[in-house]
């Protein structure tokens, strides 16, 4: 996806002179194709992300768009107040980007770990935020944003993400998009942990269980027209990520289910609750927070039968 | 193209104003402030007050190329207050300046305003809402960045307190300002020595100041910031070095101008009372030349 992410912004630098890249000193071997072609809009801050943050607020409000760069939790929390005041206050267009957020820095441990991000932004004025689900969300979201006047969130996984999509698809902020039909449970999953979700759908398809999958590459603001029609037609909504619930995809879920009139579907919320404590690489960490796609069939079937281990992991 | 005052108004085609102007200049923003926290019952009359005196140089004395009837020029000066705190006599210099009308100021920290306690972008001349402190020295220096990058003859000022000093992001971006060589970037540090809970040497000790500065790359100059003269002499010709930044040190009193109010922390917090304002107006008539 970070490589995805840098070829589109280049390709998009080339046509909008507006187009900035700061980094706080993270994005080695991968920012080096924009750094190489537009020496003079690129700038790496050093190890200081409240900086970051305060110096691309000053371009955006001289003109320019700016992309800030860095890993995990690193440009969303050391400088939270400075997006919140000097970003979306000012409603400018600073476009932060995590890359790794979620789970891939696996062994790095929970300092690596952006597993409450989502529920950060997603509460700023004026912020939106994207979690695309695949390399062809992530070049699309990219785009979107860069067009989006204000600031925005772009939530990426690491590298060697699975191309989902087989075609381009329509991808407008704030829009769900379909990838399977299917009303006996609505699967609706954001960022890289799709291509589980997916696989999960393939596994209760093979049980007879027709499931349908929504992406959510945008959670804040959430297409709750999508939420709703899934969740009426559907006895079980299940929200999927790479982040915890509290917060995050399930919260923003759980809200718009709770404000609707009935009747509508029961809610799963499936993502990250073990322990900051636990060690393991990413796929280990998927697999101990119920998050890998045989979890995930088996947490899905048991909940359309009522079952109790439906339940968070812990 | 200088600033707009009362003063240079009077004075067409001037390029700066007497040093007799811009005490006049300061003076009446002094009163309106004392009269504006009276008014609103408001704190931070003290912070106000020190920095007074740069700020009427700064727009009162042609310093800032800036244009009240265009606020969104986009070659101008720029001006953060990053005390945002200070707020009152902010807006004071703003509408003394000529960017809004001197009645918006009656309606400081009143509900439905469009002034609150601390300075807020959108009234015009404001360039960055500010009241968390450590802020407008990260943003000037992406301005002077972005105003190098376009070719623009835009200089940034960042006025700054010293208690705000104790925030790690301001360092962060000396460091950034220095390797960068943002020569057109100003940072004014009004130093009254004073801070939240009691004087800065108490507090956290921020001497020696202007080596601090000097020692991340920096040019460093300190002054009376209470000075006319020293501070138009100062701010007149930016960089100090070429190829650095500029740091002013302005040794400041907080409360200055007020008797009772000088260098006591109390006015960091309290409002005057009725008689104290009437007080504080008559001293400053009194400062009037006869």
């Amino acid at each position: 996806m970070r490589n995805t992410f840098v070829n589109a912004l280049c390709d998009l630098a080339e046509q909008d002179e507006r187009v900035w890249l700061l980094c706080g000193d993270l994005g080695y071997s991968v920012l080096e194709r924009f750094s190489s072609r537009f020496p003079r809009r690129y700038i790496n801050v050093g190890v200081a992300e409240q900086n970051m943050v305060g110096v691309a607020a000053g371009l955006a409000l001289s003109g320019k768009v700016v992309f800030i760069y860095s890993i995990a939790n690193f440009p969303v929390m050391r400088c939270l107040e400075q997006l919140r005041n000097d970003v979306c206050y000012h409603n400018l267009s600073v476009k932060t980007v995590a890359v790794g957020a979620g789970l891939p820095y696996g062994t790095h441990g929970y300092t690596h770990h952006g597993i409450e991000d989502i529920a950060v932004m997603r509460t700023l004025p004026n912020m939106t935020v994207v979690a695309p689900g695949d390399p062809v969300e992530t070049r699309l979201a990219t785009a979107a944003l860069l067009a989006h006047e204000g600031p925005g969130y772009l939530r990426l996984g690491k590298g060697g993400e699975p191309t989902i999509h087989q075609s381009a698809p329509d991808f407008q902020l704030g829009q769900a998009l379909t990838l399977r039909e299917g009303d006996d449970v609505a699967i609706i999953a954001t960022g890289a942990i799709l291509a589980e979700a997916v696989k999960a759908a393939d596994l209760l398809a093979a049980q007879g269980i027709r499931a349908g999958v929504l992406s959510m590459p945008t959670i804040q603001p959430l297409d709750t027209a999508a939420v709703l029609r899934v969740a009426e037609r559907s006895p079980l909504v299940v929200t999927v990520e790479e982040h915890r619930p509290v917060g995050g995809l399930g919260s923003a879920v759980a809200e718009t289910l709770a404000c609707a009139p009935g009747p509508h579907a029961r809610l799963l919320t499936c993502g990250v609750t073990i322990s900051p404590s636990v060690v393991g690489s990413g796929a280990y960490l998927r697999e101990r927070n119920g998050l890998d796609a045989a979890h995930l069939a088996q947490r899905i079937a048991q909940a359309l039968v009522g079952a109790p281990s439906a339940q968070p992991v812990r | 193209m200088a600033s707009v005052s009362k003063a240079t108004q009077k004075k067409a085609g001037a390029e700066t104003t007497t040093q007799r102007s811009t005490r006049e200049f300061a003076r009446d923003v002094r009163a309106r402030a004392l009269q504006m926290v009276h008014r609103a019952s408001a704190s931070h009359i003290g912070s106000s007050l020190s920095m007074t005196d740069l700020l009427a140089v700064l727009y009162g004395g042609g310093i800032l190329r800036v244009d009240p009837a265009r606020p969104d020029w986009p070659e101008r000066d720029r001006f953060i207050l990053s005390k945002g705190h200070a707020a009152a006599a902010g807006y004071a210099t703003l509408a003394e300046a000529g960017f809004f009308p001197i009645e918006w100021l009656d309606t400081y920290c009143q509900d439905g305003s469009k002034l609150p306690g601390h300075l807020t972008r959108g009234v015009p001349g404001v360039e960055l809402s500010t009241g968390s402190l450590g802020h407008g020295l990260p943003v000037g220096a992406g301005m002077a960045l972005a105003a190098r990058a376009d070719g623009s003859p835009a200089r940034v000022f960042v006025l700054l307190s010293d208690g705000e000093l104790d925030e790690g992001s301001n360092w962060e971006a000396i460091l950034f300002a220095a390797h960068h060589g943002l020569e057109n970037l100003v940072a004014i540090v009004d130093y009254n020595k004073i801070q939240s809970f009691g004087s800065v040497a108490e507090v956290m000790r921020l001497d020696p100041l202007a080596e601090k500065w000097r020692a991340f790359g920096w040019a460093c100059r300190e002054i009376d910031g209470h000075d006319h003269a020293a501070i138009a002499e100062a701010l007149s010709v930016v960089p100090h070095e070429p190829g650095k930044p500029t740091a002013i040190v302005a040794h400041t009193i907080k409360g200055k101008g007020v008797s009772f109010m000088e260098d006591q922390l109390a006015w960091h917090y309290k409002s005057p009372n009725d008689e104290q304002l009437a007080q504080a107006l008559a001293e400053l008539e009194q400062e009037k030349p006869q």
